[in-house]
Formats: structure tokens, sequence, C-alpha cells
């Protein structure tokens, strides 16, 4: 056996990642796992900038005074912070990068249904992340990433109109994908596969990606109209010419609300593959898993009004918002539930996606239920426009969101590259981002409760103690995200041959290869069994120690 | 032309890749509503608000070119319909003759756009800083043009692509290069350009017969 392999790793294996070398087979590509490494390298550059502003925010708020920079360039700061890290990092993230490379892996094909089209979603992305350079360069935006009328349509002084356009232009980029993934989905299952024998991770790209095709028109025709309104000066939104900038608000969070679930659904789909793999169980509840998935997705498009219990609206319309708000947190709780019920009995390893996805467990449900006090109409009076907000926002998208991108590209990393990093080091960055996120945020939610506004660089003495140590967390969780910018490119040289299967996981990517050839199977696998069909009795030695 | 040939590598066989492709397009067009859906919102919402003003601008608007243009579009879905139809039964001199009038007839219904534009040019209706209203409520009245503008300036943006589209399809149907085993092409142009003609068929009574009872 040992020989045969030793034999096999001689020869230069094609595979999707040396099959063609050159700069321009990567521009041209249209091989999905390729794609998704073009992704993966452009979120990171996108998410090391957001990252960027994200501490010079910190360090800005260690005193309560304005002493790193005034107020006109902490409000681009914290702007450019979230539009960065929202549209072109966190919308992106796990469907562009880890859905890309696995869905035709996960459903036994050759490709994404149109893989030109996939390209076409990376350019756009770029384009949409061009605008926003030259909009750095200009000198920001400062309407935070909202853009809320008529502030952003007359009042601000920055570069409203490029900034819109990147978002614009991004949208398509995300629609396209979602598109991509959802006649993928529904065309190009293996014989054998049906919908109940799909993946977790697959109902849930298939539930964003009904999101994305579904709100993202919405937002670029909010955009379209802000820029309309900028440009030529006629009142839409601003009330002084005849507008309504409540409505801008209304057509915002249409997508915006959304969004949220863009941007969380898909790190449950990730959530779901590595508990099962690691508890050596099956998952329990997969229906409910996966209906709950889309019940999300349908709800979340009814909760907008949520985010405009003080703009106006009317008791009533709050009162409905407020209920179908709590409405949500069903599908989610019973997500959270059963993937608990998972670990009961199971074999659990505590490799490093495994942590991440504890970490995730502990966020994400923080983040959920202090999400409830905001959608409480009574409650959300008072921490409306806190840092209570930006903390429970943090645990859902960074907490939650982040924990499970990593703990995906961990779980996958192996089949993406064919090498094993340094598991020691990626369990260490696990728990500094766990304990650094915890320690920068978790004190956001006392100041919010305290009365400390959002985007405001200037506060009172009182909250200092905790501001500091809301910087302090930052910076352990800072060294966390850069541990395995280290450890992972090393591991392309120096790590260990994975070979297909090292966790032992169920699924048909992990019947391949690793990394997988350019058209993913010689032969169209045909399926038999459910997924997860993990045999608690089996003793997984040597997990993670490759062949 | 082999059957193989019109089979991209990744699909299994033709039926996958039309299928494929038809719900693809049929999801593109889910976008479309929701992109014209926020217009139409905005549409809703300050009509309802300023209700009076909408009807006195509305009245602004030309009646019978409109209608004229709206018979035009009708026509266009007609005449794109039977193009599908000559491309899925083989008919290779039917097409391009179908393709050409439909391009001929959304490039009237462009003309006739436009001769509405320059009249909005003429009588200061158009929003900005020249705009004049003689009525009452000029800021309101001002609106009900933007989102004329916005909403009919969409739409033609919609026309012009599908226009071009159809140009492109025509050089190929002139290349002999669709058939009853190849016709995708055409029938997903066909499904935007009745989707661009349902718009209007919205638009039309919302702009300009609001006021017509
Ligand atoms: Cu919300």
């Amino acid at each position: 056996m040992s020989t045969q392999i030793a034999e096999a790793d001689a020869l230069p294996r094609p595979n999707y990642l040396n099959v063609k070398r050159s700069i321009l087979s990567w521009l041209l590509t249209t091989d999905h796992k390729r794609i998704g490494i073009l992704y993966l390298i452009s979120i990171t550059v996108f998410f090391l900038a957001g990252g960027l502003f994200a501490a010079l925010i910190r360090i800005e708020l260690l005193t309560p005074q304005a002493d790193l920079v005034e107020s006109d360039i902490y409000n681009r700061l914290f702007t450019l912070h979230g539009i960065i890290m929202i549209f072109f990092f966190l919308v992106p993230s796990i469907p562009a990068v880890l859905g890309n490379f696995l869905l035709p892996l996960m459903l036994g094909a050759k490709d994404l249904a149109f893989p030109r089209l996939n390209l076409l979603s990376w350019y756009l992305y770029w384009i949409g992340g061009v605008f926003a350079v030259v909009v750095l360069l200009q000198g920001g935006v400062d309407t935070g990433w909202t853009f809320y009328t008529p502030f952003s349509s007359f009042a601000s002084n920055g570069n409203v109109v490029l900034a819109a356009a990147g978002g614009f232009v991004a949208g398509f980029s995300s629609i396209l994908t979602g598109l991509n993934f959802i006649v993928t989905i529904h065309k190009m299952r293996a014989p054998g596969l049906t919908w109940f024998r799909l993946p977790l991770f697959v109902w849930a790209h298939y539930a964003t990606s009904l999101i994305q095709v579904l709100a993202t028109p919405v937002l670029g025709i909010s955009l379209v109209l802000i820029m309309v309104e900028r440009v030529w000066r006629v009142g839409i939104f601003d009330p002084t010419i005849g507008g309504d900038p409540v409505l801008f608000q209304h057509l915002f969070w249409f997508y915006s609300h959304p969004a949220v679930y863009i941007m969380i659904l898909p790190g449950m789909g990730v959530v779901s593959e590595v508990i099962t793999c690691f508890s050596r169980k099956r998952i329990f509840g997969y229906h409910m898993i996966a209906f709950s998935s889309l019940a999300i997705a349908i709800l979340g498009f009814l909760v907008w009004g949520h985010h405009m219990f003080v703009s106006t609206q009317a008791m009533y319309t709050g009162i409905v918002f407020s209920i179908l708000t709590m409405l949500v947190a069903i599908p989610s709780a019973i997500k959270v539930f059963n993937w608990t019920a998972t670990l009961y009995k199971g074999q659990i390893y505590f490799e490093a996606p495994m942590l991440f996805v504890f970490g995730f467990l502990g966020l994400f449900t923080i983040g959920g239920l202090t999400g409830l006090f905001l959608g409480l109409l009574a409650a959300d009076i008072h921490f409306h426009d806190t840092h209570f907000v930006v903390a429970h926002f943090h645990y859902v998208m960074v907490g939650g969101m982040v924990m499970a991108y990593l703990a995906g590209l961990h779980f996958w990393w192996p089949k993406m590259t064919g090498r094993m990093y340094n598991r020691q080091l990626a369990a260490l960055a696990a728990i500094l981002i766990f304990v650094g996120f915890n320690m920068t945020f978790f004190p956001q939610f006392i100041l919010g409760a305290l009365g400390m506004p959002r985007r405001y660089h200037v506060y009172n003495e009182e909250f200092q103690l905790l501001n500091v140590m809301s910087t302090a967390g930052a910076g352990v969780m800072g060294i966390g995200y850069l541990l395995p910018l280290i450890y992972m490119p090393l591991s392309l040289f120096v790590g260990k041959r994975a070979g297909a299967n090292p966790w032992l996981a169920k699924g048909l990517e992990w019947t391949v290869p690793s990394p997988p050839t350019t058209y993913n199977f010689d032969h169209t696998p045909v399926v038999t069994e459910e997924p997860y069909a993990y045999d608690n009795r089996l003793h997984a030695a040597g997990m993670g120690q490759g062949e | 032309m082999s059957h193989s040939s019109q089979v991209a590598h990744h699909f299994e066989d033709i039926e996958q890749q039309n299928e494929s492709l038809v719900l693809g397009m049929w999801l593109f067009l889910a976008t479309e509503v929701m992109f014209f859906g926020g217009l139409f919102t905005a549409y809703v919402v300050y009509r309802t608000t300023y209700s009076e003003v909408f009807h006195e601008a509305s009245r602004t608007l030309d009646f019978t070119l409109g209608t004229v243009n709206t018979l035009i579009l009708l026509v266009s879905s007609l005449t794109m319909a039977m193009g599908v139809y000559a491309a899925k039964t083989g008919r290779r001199n039917l097409l391009p003759l179908m393709l050409v009038a439909t391009i001929i007839l959304g490039l009237a219904f462009l003309g006739v756009k436009a001769v509405e534009y320059s009249q909005k040019f003429e009588h200061h209706l158009v929003p900005g800083a020249g705009f004049v209203w003689p009525g009452g409520n000029p800021p309101h009245a001002q609106l009900f043009f933007v989102l004329y503008f916005i909403m009919t300036g969409m739409h033609a943006f919609h026309m012009v692509i599908g226009i071009v589209m159809m140009a492109m399809l025509l050089v190929m149907a002139m290349l002999g290069k669709f058939g009853p085993e190849r016709y995708m092409g055409v029938e997903m142009a066909g499904l935007y350009w009745h989707f661009v003609d349902i718009v209007w068929v919205f638009l039309f009574p919302l702009l300009y017969l609001i006021d017509r009872s």
C-alpha cells in the first residue's frame, strides 16, 4: 500500500494546480477550483486592508480624546472598514472561496453550471474592488457603510458616487455567484444524489444563493438612486427637495438585513460539515437543519424594519417587525441545538477546524441572543446606535462567520492544496482568536449598555477602562489572525502530504485525490448512501497524519 | 454538426445543458424583477403620498406617443416569438427576417422615446436646475419626472442591451449557426426581450394612464 503511494507521489501527478503554470492560465481559468483560489487570495488582501482600518479605530479609541485622528478621518476609517469587510470580505468569503471550490466536488460534477460566468464574477468583484481602492486613494468616504441619505447624497464631502458604484458592481459579482450555485445545485447533481442526500453545506449555499439573487438587486437600485440624486441634485431621498430619506432606509435594509444571512448561512453550512466529521457521528436532525436554512432565508426578507424603530416608522409597523424578528431566532436556535446534540455521545477530536467551530458555537450564540435585545422594540430604543449594536454584529459576523470561514479553510485546506499545515499552530490560532475576540467585543456590550454611542471617537472619561480592554483584546485577536497567514502558505512548501482523506471524513469531495484533478472525477460518481454515514465505533487512528 | 460539439465539457448531455441555461435565465430575470421592483416601490410610495400632483404631472406625458410605443413593443414581442419558433423549427430564412424586424421595432421604440425626452426638455420638465412647474407643489411634481426618467431610462437601457444581443444573434443566424438542435441563444434572448416588454406594460399605465380614466 505505502509503496504504491510513494511511487505515485514520485511521479508529478497532474492536478488542477500544476496542470498549467502561467499567470495567464490563472487569470483566464474557468476551473471552479482555481477561481476559488483566486478569490481566496483576493479576499485575504481586502481582509488585511479592512483589518488595518479596524486597528486604527481601536488605537484611536484608547483615549477619550482625539489624538490619532480627527473626526473627519475617523468617519472615513469606520466607513472603509465597514464597506471593505462587508462587501469585499464577508459576502464573498465562504461562498466564493469554499463554495466555489467545493460545490461541484460535493455534487459529483465537473464544474459549476456556468464556468465563464464564474470567472466574470471574479472580475466584477475586482472592478468593484478597484473602485474601493480609488475611493481610498482619493481620501475615502465618510457616510458609514449604510450610505444613509440625505447625508450621503448632499452633505457628505467624500467620494460617495465612486463608493456606491463599487458596491453596485461588487453586488453583481455576488448575484452571478448565487445564480450559478442555484442552477448547479438543481441541475448538476450526480446520479443518486437526491436533495436529502446533499451535504448541509450545499443546503446552506442554496439558501444563501436565493438571498443573493433576490435581495442584491434591490441594493443595486438603491445605490443607483443615490448616485442619481448626488450627481444631478434632484430630490429622491432629500426631504428639502421633495424626497423621503426613510424610503432609502427601507430599500437599503431590504437588502442589508437579508445580507447578514448571506454572511452567516454559509458559515452554518461549514459548521454542519466539520462538527459531524470531528464527532464521528451523523448529524442530529438533518432535515431540520436543512429546512432551517431555507426558513432563515425566507423569514430574513420580512424583518428589515427592525433597523428603523427610531426612524419615524409607525409604532404598529415596529411591533410587527419586532415579532417577525423574534421568529428568525427559531431556525437559528434549531441549528445550534442540533449541532450541540450531534456532539452527544460522539467521539470528539479537538482538531483545529473543530476548535474554530466550538468558537463559532459560543460566539454565534451570544451574537444571536443579543440580537433579540435589539429586535425588541422597547430595548432597541435604548441600545440603538450604541456600541451594543457594534458588539452584537461583530459577535455574529466575526465570531460567527469569520470563525466558520477559518474552520472551513482549515478543514478543506488539505483538499485544496494537498498539504497539511502545522496543526499545533492552527489550534493556537483558534484559541488566540477566541480569547482575543471576547476581550475585544464583550466590553463593547457593556459600553453600549452604559450609553457609549457608536461612530464617535471622543467619549466620556468613565468609558476608558473598557475601551483599553477592548483594544488590548484586538491586539491578541490580530496575532491570532496573523498566524494562519504564516503557517498556511508555509505548509505549501514544508507541509506533509495530506492524502485524499486526511480527516477520514465522508462526502464526495474526500473521494478524489488532494489536490483534485481539473475535471474532479474520472467517472461521474453514483451516490448510494445518506450523507454523514460516519461509523461511531470506528477509531479514527492517524487522523491528520496524512499517508 | 456533431452532437458532442454543442455540449460543454462539464455537462453530461444536451438536455442538462439546455435546462441549466433556461433556469439560469429565469433566475437572472428574477433579479431584474427585484431591481425594477425597487423603483416600483419608490413610485408607489410617492404616488400614494403625493397623489394629486402625480396625476397632474402624468397628464403632461404624451399619451399618443406612449400608446404608439406600447403597440410597437407588443408587435416586437410577436416577431421575437416567431424568431424563436423559426429557430426551433429550423426555418433558416425566417429567423434572420424576424430578428431584423425585432431590431427595427426596438429602434423605432427608442426613436419615439427620444422624441418624448426632447419634448420634456422643451417644456422644462427635466428635473434639475431648469425644471419649471406651473402648477402647485413643484418639488413633488419634479419627483414624478425623476421617477419617469429613471424608470423609462432604465427600461430603454435594457432595450439597448437587447438590441445589441439581437444584432449578434442576427450575425450568427446568417452564418447558419442555429437549428432545431441548437437554438438556446435565440430562446434566451427571447425570454429577455419579453421581460423588457412586460416591464413597459407596467410602466405605461403607471406613468401615462393614471389620470385618463
Ligand atoms: Cu437586520
